[in-house]
């Protein structure tokens, strides 16, 4: 995609599944755009959803949480909680102006360095697409 | 005041390659606390870590960045370096500017640099924010547990109790043994399988510190390294093994005959029976699903209708010494361990989905373990090899390989190893059962690396007479008593058509059932296939993400005897360098509560999957929250749902992640 807008991505990645999947996307050298800046938390559970709400005040365009698939949480149920934060969170970001579409959540474990990949470039080309935050243009 | 020292690694040319070095030095040195900012060809070398020590005293830095590898690689060496000039270990932040930057973006220089600078620049936001922070000590026992009684199990509890320490031995079946009891002979020496694994069972028994309790589960795992608290499920075996003496009467009188789960269909079993005849312990199990009298006692409680069924009871009568103990239940024993080793094995790959090889409906297709019990001298047919569905002896048989190996239509993309091997075997005992006997093998390559197994796949080939023939079989139909095996033989690029009167599957092997609850259980993590995850699959092959959990055997993968052995003595060997500790040393990584925040609305209690939070009472009254630090695993859960904000993880506070967030505008 040709464009000279970068979206610009914060990512909270769990340690144990995620952050390892980003590690092995670089192990077997699975390119992605450049956009994501990686944040290791030890658990999804532990991105608190007013960090998230800090992110697009600060003007970030879209904010990645991963974490372990849905019943293989290093720490039994924290994705399961970070799930139920998000999704409480999500309709609250559409009253703050803010696309839903620029919070994801996704499940990659440590064995899907491609899928991890391929995660970071869809969420980046969705980003390009929906293009620059209405309330940041306007500014 | 923070003063933070920045290395950067070029890793060779791995991070140098794509990321401009010289000017993230540059920029590094123009970040806010940044005293000292510098480049290093191999950082975790040792020149490169001395270089860090001597930055850090000549310039009296307090928290340190390096920027290199991921933590997951080298966190622990630049721990260790750190200390060594002086500094707590916790104030150390990396950036990984390797795998997930310069790896994934050898495309793009420019942006590369950018985000390699981002990442540094937020590893400096939070290191500033670093505190010291000190590891506890705990005690330990030295006791370890090993979960499953294969030939990695028996290794490593063998191993374990040679070291002199206590070993309990859980194993779900009635007997220890695994799969290598079902063998007839092992690859490539063509050992005798029983004659080499029997005496290693003996010794089990017989070892004064192994306990063994076998017809037992595991239900439930608490704690951590070190103290872990166990509940055992010992399932009623309806037999009281204190007074059973072994000596057959009952399960050779027992009238009830059902197919044999050890013999894999091909033999029958009574209902009260051992798997085995050379059984650890020789003592049976009633199998209460096909008891006549369990299923007599059933139909009285329930009142139906229609004819009562036979009381039975025939074990009971004939027992010499009063063993049959019909009101044994089920028994919970919690007993605690400072180490489990889990050696769950495998199971056979089900080759039902392979419909166009007529599983199921030709009885004549069979699988390579079936082969194994039918020219075993203690099998079902005293080691005759026949059809089962005419009894006739075989001279024609065909082999396929890679059946649920190597196939990612049906779901199993991985090499099972073991197959191409076992296949050769078969085919020389066949010869040397029958020398009449002539055995094709459908192959798509043949995976033969390992001592002396390439040349015993040519002993099958030039001494057996075996004909490998590269291709896959697309059907097998019947013809007469014959079965038509119709396949391709992509060397000549000719398709063939092969009459055989044997046709045998060489499954390939998946994790055993029931495994992925017992890796919930112990929070250990697992692959898309469900074998088990060891923490590095070259560096820690053992270890796992959970301290004081060991892997060994084919749980972790497909593995052969050999392996299995050399895996079960590794992690025997970890868990003895566990047990030579007096105290361990617990990571700090932990929540801590804020007493004077704290509203003691407890939702930290709720939602803790480890039950760390307890409610205490503050000196003026207060109900608060407190954290046991020796069951806090570090999640963060807690501080998230704590209402008041009173909660804080050490290493990951609120105030660090907002840092790094800040840091990049």
């Amino acid at each position: 995609m040709v464009t000279d807008y970068q979206p610009r991505i914060i990512g909270f990645l769990c340690h144990w599944c995620s952050y390892a999947g980003a590690d092995l996307a670089g192990t077997s050298r699975k390119n992605y755009p450049a956009n994501l800046r990686i944040i290791r938390v030890p658990c999804s559970g532990r991105v608190d959803p007013i960090l998230v709400v800090k992110c697009f005040q600060m003007g970030v365009d879209g904010v990645l949480i991963a974490g372990c698939h849905p019943g293989e949480c290093h720490y039994a149920e924290g994705n399961y909680h970070a799930r139920r934060r998000f999704a409480l969170l999500t309709p609250f970001l559409n009253y703050l102006g803010i696309e839903e579409a620029r919070l994801r959540i996704v499940w990659v474990s440590a064995s899907e360095g491609k899928k991890f990949s391929e995660e970071v470039s869809n969420f980046t080309y969705e980003l390009i697409r929906l293009g620059q935050r209405r309330e940041i243009a306007a500014r | 005041m923070a003063r933070v020292g920045v290395f950067i690694c070029h890793c060779g040319t791995n991070i140098a390659g794509s990321v401009n070095i010289d000017e993230m030095v540059d920029a590094a040195n123009k970040m806010p606390s940044v005293v000292y900012a510098s480049d290093n060809k191999y950082t975790c070398s040792e020149p490169g870590q001395a270089s860090i020590r001597q930055a850090i005293i000549d310039n009296r830095l307090n928290r340190v960045v390096i920027a290199s590898c991921s933590p997951r690689m080298h966190e622990n060496t630049f721990r260790r370096t750190v200390t060594s000039a002086g500094l707590n270990s916790y104030l150390l932040e990396m950036a990984n500017i390797r795998e997930q930057c310069s790896w994934v973006h050898s495309n793009n220089k420019e942006a590369a640099t950018a985000k390699a600078i981002d990442l540094v620049r937020m590893a400096v936001a939070k290191a500033t924010k670093d505190e010291p922070l000190f590891p506890k000590e705990v005690g330990l026992t030295k006791r370890a547990l090993v979960i499953g009684g294969g030939i990695a199990g028996i290794q490593a509890a063998l191993d374990i109790a040679n070291a002199g320490h206590d070993v309990v031995l859980v194993e779900r079946e009635p007997s220890i043994g695994g799969h290598m009891a079902q063998l007839d002979k092992t690859f490539p020496t063509l050992d005798c399988s029983a004659c080499i694994l029997t005496p290693k069972m003996v010794d089990i028994a017989q070892h004064p510190k192994i306990t063994l309790r076998t017809y037992a589960e595991i239900d439930n795992v608490q704690g951590y390294i070190g103290n872990f608290h166990v509940q055992i499920r010992q399932k009623a075996r309806k037999v009281d093994h204190s007074k059973c003496t072994g000596c057959g009467t009952c399960w050779q009188k027992c009238p009830e005959k059902i197919s044999s789960e050890f013999d894999v269909g091909v033999g029958k079993r009574s209902a009260i029976y051992i798997p085995f005849a050379q059984a650890v312990p020789t003592k049976p199990v009633i199998d209460t699903e096909h008891c006549r009298y369990i299923k007599y006692l059933q139909f009285v409680d329930e009142g139906e209708e229609g004819k009562k069924p036979a009381e039975c009871r025939i074990c009971e009568k004939l027992c010499p010494v009063s063993a049959i103990d019909w009101e044994q239940q089920d028994q919970i024993l919690t007993e605690d361990f400072g180490a489990i080793v889990v050696t769950t094995g495998f199971k056979p790959f089900d080759p039902q989905v392979y419909q166009e090889y007529g599983v199921g409906r030709i009885p004549d297709v069979i699988t390579g373990i079936q082969l194994e019990r039918l020219m075993n001298a203690s099998g079902p047919t005293e080691g005759e090899v026949i059809r089962p569905s005419d009894g006739t002896h075989p001279k024609s048989v065909v082999f396929i390989s890679c059946v649920g190996s190597r196939d990612d239509e049906k779901g199993r993309g991985y090499c099972s190893k073991i197959c191409c091997m076992y296949t050769a075997k078969h085919t020389i005992m066949l010869k040397e059962h029958d020398p009449e006997v002539q055995s094709y093998v459908f192959y798509i390559d043949i995976r033969a690396v390992g001592k002396d197994y390439e040349e015993f796949i040519r002993r099958a080939q030039e001494e057996a007479g075996t004909i490998y023939l590269r291709g896959r079989v697309s059907k097998i139909h019947r013809k007469g008593a014959k079965l038509i095996v119709q396949g391709e033989d992509s060397l000549i690029g000719r398709p063939v058509e092969i009459e055989a009167d044997l046709v045998v599957l060489a499954t390939g092997m998946e994790p055993s059932e029931g495994v992925i609850e017992l890796a919930q259980g112990l929070n250990l993590s697992h692959d898309s296939y469900n074998f088990l995850m060891e923490a590095h699959p070259k560096l820690r092959p053992v270890e796992t993400h959970i301290d004081g959990v060991f892997l060994a055997g084919s749980c972790i993968g497909p593995r052969d005897i050999p392996e299995c052995v050399a895996h079960g003595s590794a992690a025997a060997a970890k868990v003895a360098g566990l047990f030579s500790q007096e105290k361990l040393v617990i990571e700090p990584l932990t929540a801590l509560v804020d007493p004077l925040k704290c509203v003691g609305c407890l939702a930290c209690v709720q939602v803790c999957p480890f039950n760390a939070p307890e409610e205490q009472k503050a000196r003026d009254g207060r109900t608060i929250a407190y954290i046991n630090d020796a069951l806090c695993k570090g999640c963060g859960l807690c501080v998230v749902a704590c209402r008041p904000g009173a909660i804080n993880l050490r290493g990951f506070a609120n105030d660090q992640l907002l840092a790094e967030v800040v840091s990049l505008w």
